[in-house]
């Protein structure tokens, strides 16, 4: 299971940040403690660090295996490696939860020291560019003096972005990938319906149900459900279920499953309630939706303008969720403002997806992207 | 883009004369940049400041993994995300004659940069002519090689319509080579022998 080209056994580990963070709805919060794992060795001079950023629903385990019996590796474990595009042994790779997760990094689903119970719906509502503060905190706790570069798809996209502008000095290059500088109507709909989902499940009990027996599942698994729609493509959908049935040859008759596809969604909603916590889903979605740094900076010329980071972004020709022309708008920008910046549209048949799937393709764009860097500083 | 344009000893060329006219430094943006071999070239020689715009994504990447700067992209869309002269130089090489609308990328490319070098095949050299006259079929050639049904050539021209266009569109013709095989002859007005014995043109022009 483990592989040779794979950094084996990682374990996660946990920084908490003493102090309060102001948050942009004003509200002072603290503590956070933020889980992390981190691949790699940083060098003398701290500039080999690159800090990649999960999407939606991901955590901090990026890429190897936690135990030997471990199934499955790290999310991100097929660019991230000895000899992958974000390779070991140059660089020092680190990823940290998101802020409001449930998978260690401080969430609603934490312990309020205050009270000694769950925050639920006292934890506040946060935005992208809280998350990024969170992990900028991580950052210089680890020594890093500047990135050499942020990476993230999707969501971890838009906050590899607002990395950027939040810190415009501190990153050298930035690579984003199947990601938005704002959710189209269409996709914040989605998320609403997701969210409808489960705050209309009765178990849901205005977010105070860690010590119940009966949690928001059906909410939180229908709000998977329809994740997952938007994460594929008619194109996806043909090619991975048709109109297949599901174990049988004919129709039932009745509501219970037919479909491969229905049994796909329904499965993907079954085990996300396994690892994933309701109110995180809403609060997170949440930040998603507000992410508009052309809204909060006057426009996207003004946020990007301070920074001299190298871009690459990339998008996937059949991802209606974050289309290939909310790309462009971002690589259209930085072209006006001078900035170096590369842009590829991949073509897949996997829509949103892709990010995750077409691997190949991006760990070779990844590593020339990063190779001609390094090159370049060894010239100045 | 480049690739429509079948590779020759003449190509070689005419990255050579490209690389002799841009000065040490300039900001360079190549339209149909390919693979980036012209970039690369004048990034290693004149150490510019590069852009590419490249339609096919295998040719992106192949310009990634040479280290550029590479916007995917079709330039028949036209240059909207650059603002007015921002560029030393913007390229259009062999590529003029396979754009959709080439007088519009024209206007943009004018519009954008100081001076613009446009390189295209002359279809009046005198084996075209041949070609066509005696055979009786569009012409096909080493540096033309594709059938009409499925050419990238769409809008083919000559260098006395290059001349005629620029006059008739305010365009100022500051330097014009004109080559065959392994000859080069020069010259800022029209010339009939050079339409007649010229395989390939390359202009630098300019819009005030």
């Amino acid at each position: 299971m483990i592989t040779e080209n794979n950094v084996g056994i990682v374990e996660t580990k946990f920084y908490t940040i003493e102090d309060k963070i102001k948050f942009d709805s004003g509200v002072e919060f603290g503590p956070i403690t933020v889980a992390y794992e981190t691949y790699g060795k940083l060098n003398e001079d701290g500039s080999n660090a690159i800090l990649v950023i999960h999407a939606l629903t991901g955590d901090a385990h990026a890429a190897g295996y936690h135990s030997e019996n471990d199934r499955k590796p790290g999310w991100w474990d097929t660019i991230i490696g000895p000899n992958k595009a974000f390779d070991t042994n140059k660089y020092f790779v680190i990823c940290s939860n998101i802020l409001g997760g449930c998978s260690g990094t401080t969430g609603p689903s934490s312990i309020n020291p205050e009270t000694g119970k769950p925050y639920g719906l006292s934890f506040p509502v946060f935005t992208i560019e809280d998350t990024v503060k969170v992990k900028k905190k991580l950052l210089d706790y680890l020594g890093i003096k500047k990135l050499y570069a942020v990476a993230g798809g999707s969501m971890g996209g838009m906050q590899a972005m607002q990395f950027v502008i939040s810190y415009p000095d501190y990153v050298t290059s930035a690579i984003l990938i199947a990601t938005t500088s704002r959710l189209s109507p269409q996709a914040i709909a989605f998320n609403a319906v997701g969210r409808n989902s489960i705050i209309s499940d009765p178990n849901w009990n205005n977010g105070d149900y860690y010590d119940k027996q009966e949690k928001p599942d059906r909410g939180l698994s229908t709000a998977r459900m329809v994740g997952h729609i938007t994460y594929l493509c008619e194109e996806a959908m043909y090619n991975k279920f048709g109109r297949r049935l599901q174990d049988k040859d004919h129709y039932d008759f009745n509501f219970d499953v037919d479909f491969q596809v229905e049994s796909y969604l329904q499965h993907q909603g079954q085990i996300f309630v396994d690892r994933f916590d309701a109110n995180s889903y809403l609060y997170i979605t949440k930040a998603v939706d507000y992410f508009d740094p052309a809204n909060k900076y006057g426009s996207l010329q003004n946020a990007f303008k301070d920074t001299d980071a190298k871009f690459l972004i990339m998008s996937f020709d059949t991802d209606w969720l974050f289309p290939s022309s909310q790309s462009k708008e971002v690589v259209n920008t930085l072209m006006q403002l001078g900035k170096d910046v590369s842009y590829c549209e991949i073509k897949s048949p996997c829509g949103h997806d892709a990010f995750l799937l077409e691997y190949e393709v991006q760990e070779k764009i990844i590593k020339s992207f990063l190779n001609t860097h390094i090159k370049g500083e060894e010239n100045e | 883009m480049n690739n429509h344009y079948a590779t020759s000893k003449g190509l070689h060329l005419n990255y050579s004369i490209i690389n002799d006219m841009i000065e040490q430094n300039a900001r360079v943006l190549d339209l149909g940049c390919g693979n980036g071999t012209l970039l690369k070239l004048l990034k290693d020689n004149k150490h510019i400041n590069g852009n590419g715009i490249e339609i096919s994504q295998t040719e992106v990447i192949q310009c990634l993994e040479k280290g550029l700067s590479v916007i995917q992209g079709d330039i028949d869309e036209g240059l909207k995300q650059f603002p007015d002269k921002c560029y030393d130089y913007v390229i259009l090489n062999q590529t003029l004659q396979s754009a959709q609308n080439p007088h519009y990328v024209m206007e943009e490319m004018l519009r954008v940069g100081k001076k613009c070098i446009v390189s295209f095949p002359n279809f009046a050299y005198w084996r075209v002519r041949c070609n066509f006259f005696f055979t009786g079929n569009m012409p096909k050639s080493k540096v033309l090689p594709f059938e009409w049904y499925d050419t990238p050539n769409i809008h083919l021209l000559t260098i006395k319509d290059f001349f005629e266009y620029a006059k008739k569109n305010n365009i100022t013709i500051l330097e014009g080579i004109y080559t065959t095989r392994a000859t080069i002859r020069k010259g800022i007005q029209y010339s009939k022998f050079s339409n007649i014995f010229a395989e390939e043109a390359i202009f630098v022009i300019s819009r005030d």
